[in-house]
């Protein structure tokens, strides 16, 4: 259903890797035209889904596509690790649950700063999250 | 460049922060921030964060930290010059930078910061 138009695949296993990453997003969303608010808003996203992977799961992977379905363009996102899981997503997706000590603001949040959130995960296995982020939506 | 520069005016620290901050320049800050107001008995702090292009959970924590602990140690902190698609993309996450202040540019920045140590120095007077 959706037309993939361009990919790129990148790394993350450190913390340095987040500011290159951030820009590479970026690189993308004004290629397609994407608004400032929206390029904000998905790269604000990506930040904490990343940050998730590093501090969870010790890093993954992240893809980056350029994605249609029919006029519409946008930005979908990958991250995949082979972490050690969630066990309630619910409770994850909860605003201020943390087990790390913080605001627990990443996962809801990027939900909300997202046009479309899925989330999938295996305790002992990893947790993967796919975002998409329409031009215009 | 592991650090970002604190100037120092008067009962003021000022800081402008150039680029999107790596983790542990961001960290350094905050113990750099905290250790000069410690040190100066600064009784403002203002932070310009008009070339951040964005501010996550991990940022805003670390303003809010600064907020704080200055404020603990006397101080009042200013975050100025935000930009309007950061501040729309905050609300949305569902950050708030709780114990700062903020305004739109240094200018007011600076006001709102006499503005508020003028009220505090009132109110110990009348104690
Ligand atoms: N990739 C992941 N692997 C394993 N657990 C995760 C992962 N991402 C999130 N979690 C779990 O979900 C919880 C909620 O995540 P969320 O990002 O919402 O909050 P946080 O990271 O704890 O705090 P914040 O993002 O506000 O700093 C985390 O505390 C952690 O237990
Ligand atoms: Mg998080």
């Amino acid at each position: 259903m959706y037309i993939v138009l361009n990919k790129d695949r990148m790394v993350i296993e450190k913390e340095q890797d987040v500011v290159p990453y951030r820009n590479r997003v970026k690189e993308f969303a004004v290629k397609i035209g994407m608004s400032l608010v929206n390029q904000t808003k998905l790269i604000t996203a990506a930040s904490e889904l990343v940050r998730n992977m590093l501090k969870y799961a010790n890093g993954g992977v992240t893809t980056i596509e350029v994605i249609s379905k029919g006029r519409e363009n946008g930005i979908r996102l990958v991250f995949a690790d082979k972490g050690p899981g969630i066990a309630d997503l619910n409770l994850a997706m909860k605003d201020g649950f943390s087990t790390g000590k913080s605001l627990g603001l990443g996962l809801p949040g990027a939900k909300r700063l997202s046009s479309e959130f899925d989330i999938q995960s295996t305790v002992g296995k990893g947790t993967t999250v796919t975002i998409i982020k329409w031009k215009n939506g | 460049m592991d650090r970002i520069p604190i100037l120092r005016m008067g009962n003021y620290l000022l800081v402008t922060i150039q680029v999107d901050l790596y983790d542990r320049l961001a960290q350094n800050l905050e113990t750099d921030l905290v250790q000069m107001v410690s040190k100066t008995g600064a009784r403002g702090v203002l932070i310009d964060i008009s070339a951040l292009s964005i501010v996550d959970s991990f940022m805003g924590r670390i303003i809010g930290n600064i907020g704080s602990v200055s404020k603990i140690m006397d101080a009042e902190t200013v975050v100025v010059g935000m930009q309007p698609a950061v501040a729309i993309t905050l609300i949305e996450l569902g950050l708030e930078l709780k114990g700062v202040y903020t305004a739109l540019n240094v200018e007011r920045g600076m006001q709102l910061l006499k503005e508020k140590i003028l009220i505090d120095e009132d109110e110990t007077e009348e104690d």
